[in-house]
């Protein structure tokens, strides 16, 4: 049985090893080379990049891709929380065709999506043309090419992921636990913040770090909605391999950016592990 | 149900406007594919001439060419490579190492990954192409199959190998007479989500495309059209493509459904 | 079942490799969109009996990218500034050019041989050229602007309605000129006087934009920004109160040229092909096609003077252009121009 199961994993492992843990490994490598002059890589070691990417200059970028990732984080919580709440209230029958409903848009074509909000938000584009009619605003609102068009572009992006999460846990509490707490007296809002909201921190974590993971390493949106004048993680690694033509550094930043993201979802899995022999203890 | 007391009132308002944020711009695209003028800022008739300008566009039409082949190489490859991790994975409880392993294709930055390659390929001194889209395509869609059809497993009891064994039965035949009927369905709900993360991958593909019009895949030349230039052609492919990619959707749920069933 | 699916996925894989191996029997040109008539390639095919692709980069940085991690292989001509050019020279991947296989050079302004990029034209073949200056709507900015200043520092009526060019050089050429200093410095003050200027500029710029700048003065987004001459025509022909100046503090003279890689297999179709564009009535096609102009002496001689008259920068000559600073590769310095553009792009 063994050496089948060995013959089963082989191919997977394989190709699994060949391009992506030694891919992966070799960007950690070439973190600690220098750049040509003229791009492509020199062999001579130097830890000069790991100390570069600590400049005040990169580090801001960090700061800011973290900024941005995690006001997306906050709104797409805050547009999630109560949709996921409502979908988990309605008929059991209803609720998987809504939750479909909520994933379909992220089935479909990313850029598409994007590009959907340069037409709604351009100084010449609908949500500006629409309020001008209305005679709400004399001026069009600068909507595109800013921190708010990039935000708003990651939201749409990745909201239906945190319904998703939320609903997974909302879901699993019934509602005679909220029930409980009314009829003890308590008010809706408190029986939220004191039953509700902690019971569902599993979600909330696991909605949040997708989020936040996802739009740090994002691309396409800063490119996109941001009109070159933003510059996130994602972007300043693609410039490093494409535009400044020093991969040393860039594969230094996709290092760090793994690094982050590891520690990201070590913190997620212990405190969602502690939360379940906690429940494990109460039950 | 029809008692909503005024939270639940204010909570089915709130998802009403949720769906309108997640549909609005996609009906706006649709609608403008309709409009003459091909422009957001005024309606100057129906029409469906932006169709038939795409129809036309021999580059489109070849980037879709492209994609369907990567697609369909990647998910092939990933389906049946994926398929027997899931399987040796199940046959005992995998090492902790291993389950990260293949969780990692699945939360790596997608730019992290395609660096990582095309700075493999590189040193390789590969020559990049279509090809070489699959490869990488296959690294992150094997993962996800993995996982898909690992959760089929669950339902899966195991003596029945075991017994099938015992009557004598060789591992193959098992395999294609046990073990295969009961994880079809999630065989091919992972395939499915193979071929629709591959058709849209766009980062990945950029990276490790080789030269010219042969290995450009469908989202490069959407990211192009959209980088160059504001053609109204656009709308309509946005509409086909949400079309397509709604319609598969459905297929799988009704499929999921029925096995549920 | 199971068989078919092997069999198919099979197939499709041997279909892949098919499709590279052919492809191996054609040129492959990198081009940036539309830089080029559509149905060049083809009569280009139909003449000769050469096979030729089209590949299409958005920049100069990302054929660079590419062609440094492919070392060029599976590329045999490239279209790149002249900077990038040298570049390339200099990390080998540009093959010497046969100037035997290229007798349509005699077409050429005597001054595009000695361009001090590559005099001689060694290793590339210029193939248009201009300057980069202000295109505005000139029926909204008010007073027309003249100076780089007016992009800059913008006045109120232009303020969040401008864009500048997004690529690193040409990101930095306005401010540099309007500081008196070469466009291509390396002088760390110099560059660091220019970033401060920039940062300021970048507060009041709606994008930064190379691709569809010309597409926002139409709509109305922008009413001045900062653009090669070729593509401010696009502009104009969509709308005639579009007009180009070039900054009185002057203009870099750039020009885009044609590489042949030094991995390229088909080094003398290569050339046939860039000989082919020489020829007078093809390189005057190109010019009317993209509305920049050629160093071809031939084919700007037979250029329609209607054509010059709609689109005035088409007129511009040789001696005109040559007054300004050519860009020339950084070699060292590019290190602190790169770290210097992420500062500006990356402030807040």
């Amino acid at each position: 049985m063994t050496s089948n199961r060995l013959l089963l994993l082989a191919p997977g492992l394989a190709w699994l090893t060949a391009l992506l843990i030694i891919p992966c490994g070799l960007i950690f490598v070439l973190g600690f080379f220098e750049r040509g002059v003229y791009g492509g890589i020199d062999y001579t070691l130097t830890t000069e990049n790991f100390a570069r990417a600590v400049d005040p200059l990169y580090a801001g970028i960090f700061l800011y891709s973290a900024r941005i990732a995690l006001t997306a984080v906050v709104f797409s919580l805050l547009i999630g929380y109560p949709a996921a709440t409502c979908i988990a209230k309605q008929p059991k029958r209803r609720q998987m065709p809504l939750l479909i409903l909520v994933m379909m848009p992220f089935w479909s074509n990313y850029l598409i999506r994007t590009y959907a909000w340069i037409v709604l938000l351009n100084r010449e584009g609908l949500i500006n043309g629409a309020l001008t009619k209305l005679g709400a605003i004399s001026e069009p609102l600068p909507l595109l090419y800013n921190d708010f068009a990039i935000v708003t572009g990651l939201v749409y992006g990745y909201v239906p992921f945190m319904i998703l999460a939320l609903y997974s846990s909302i879901s699993k509490l019934g509602p005679e636990l909220a029930e409980a707490s009314t009829d003890l007296g308590a008010d809706s809002w408190r029986t939220f913040l004191r039953i509700t909201l902690p019971l569902t921190l599993p979600g909330i974590a696991a909605g949040s770090v997708f989020v936040f993971v996802l739009s740090i390493g994002n691309f396409v949106t800063p490119d996109l909605l941001g009109g070159g004048k933003r510059t996130m993680l994602g972007n300043l690694i693609y410039d490093q391999f494409l535009t400044a033509r020093d991969w040393p550094f860039g594969a230094t930043l996709a290092f760090l950016l793994v690094a982050l993201m590891m520690v990201l979802l070590t913190c997620q899995a212990v405190f969602v592990h502690r939360s379940a022999t906690q429940e494990e203890a109460r039950a | 149900m029809s008692a909503a007391n005024p939270t639940q009132r204010w909570l089915q308002a709130h998802l009403g406007l949720v769906y309108l944020f997640l549909y609005g711009p996609i009906i706006v695209l649709i609608v403008l594919s309709f409009n003459r003028a091909g422009l957001p800022t005024a309606w100057t008739g129906f029409s469906t001439e932006w169709y038939g300008k795409l129809a036309a566009n021999t580059k489109i039409i070849n980037a879709v060419q492209n994609s369907l082949i990567v697609a369909f190489a990647s998910t092939a490859i990933s389906t049946v490579i994926g398929t027997l991790l899931a399987m040796g994975m199940e046959a005992r409880r995998p090492h902790p190492a291993l389950e990260a392993l293949v969780a990692a294709p699945m939360i790596i930055p997608d730019i992290v990954l395609a660096i990582a390659l095309l700075s493999f390929f590189s040193l390789l001194k590969m020559t990049l192409g279509l090809h070489s889209i699959i490869l990488a395509h296959a690294v992150f869609n094997i993962a996800f199959v993995c996982t898909v059809v690992r959760t089929r497993f669950k339902h899966f009891d195991r003596s029945i190998v075991e017994a099938s064994i015992d009557l004598g039965a060789g591992a193959f035949t098992t395999f294609r007479r046990v073990t295969l009927p009961v994880i079809a369905p999630g065989v091919i709900a992972a395939a499915l989500l193979a071929f629709t993360l591959s058709i849209d991958e766009f980062i990945i593909a950029y990276f490790t495309a080789g030269p010219g019009s042969s290995s450009t895949t469908f989202p490069m030349q959407i990211y192009a059209m959209i980088r160059f230039g504001v053609t109204p052609e656009i709308n309509a492919v946005a509409t086909i493509v949400m079309g397509v990619s709604f319609v598969l959707v459905f297929l799988s749920q009704r499929l999921n459904r029925e096995v549920e069933a | 079942m199971q068989k078919q699916f092997f069999g198919a996925a099979v197939a499709v894989v041997l279909a892949c490799v098919a499709g590279a191996a052919s492809a191996q029997d054609k040129i492959v040109i990198s081009n940036w969109d539309a830089y080029m008539p559509p149905e060049l390639l083809a009569n280009f095919t139909k003449e000769t009996g050469i096979q030729a692709e089209l590949s299409v980069h958005a920049t100069n940085e990302e054929i660079m990218g590419k062609v440094t991690a492919s070392g060029g292989k599976g590329y045999d001509v490239l279209f790149v500034s002249s900077p990038f050019a040298e570049a390339l020279h200099k990390l080998g991947l540009a093959a010497e050019l046969d100037h035997a296989k290229l007798p349509n050079l005699k077409n050429f302004y005597p001054e595009a041989m000695q361009l001090p990029h590559d005099p001689g034209l060694k290793f590339s073949v210029p193939y248009s050229w201009g300057t980069t200056g202000l295109c505005y709507r000139s029926d909204k900015v008010g007073t027309e602007p003249t100076s780089w200043n007016d992009l800059l520092k913008p006045n109120d009526t232009l303020k969040g309605k401008t864009t500048m060019l997004a690529t690193d050089r040409w990101l930095m050429v306005p401010a540099l000129l309007s500081l008196g200093y070469s466009i291509n410095t390396p002088k760390e003050d110099e560059v660091a006087k220019a970033k401060d200027l920039l940062i300021e500029t970048k507060k009041t710029l709606l994008a930064y934009d190379d691709t569809t700048f010309y597409s926002k003065l139409v709509s109305g987004e922008a009413l001045l920004v900062e653009a090669w001459d070729g593509w401010c025509n696009y502009g104009i022909a969509e709308n005639k109160d579009i007009k180009y100046a070039i900054a009185k503090e002057g203009s870099d003279m750039w020009v885009d040229a044609m590489v042949v890689t030094a991995a390229s297999e088909h080094k003398d179709a290569a050339q046939a092909f860039i000989n082919y564009i020489l020829r007078p009535e093809v390189h005057r096609w190109v010019a009317e096609n993209i509305l920049y102009k050629v160093p071809n002496k031939a084919a700007m001689d037979g250029l329609d003077p209607a054509l010059i008259k709609q689109y005035p920068n088409l007129g511009i000559t040789p001696a005109e252009l040559l007054k300004f600073e050519q860009m020339r590769d950084l070699g060292d310095a590019q290190k602190l121009w790169s770290k210097t553009v992420t500062e500006i792009t990356s402030s807040n």
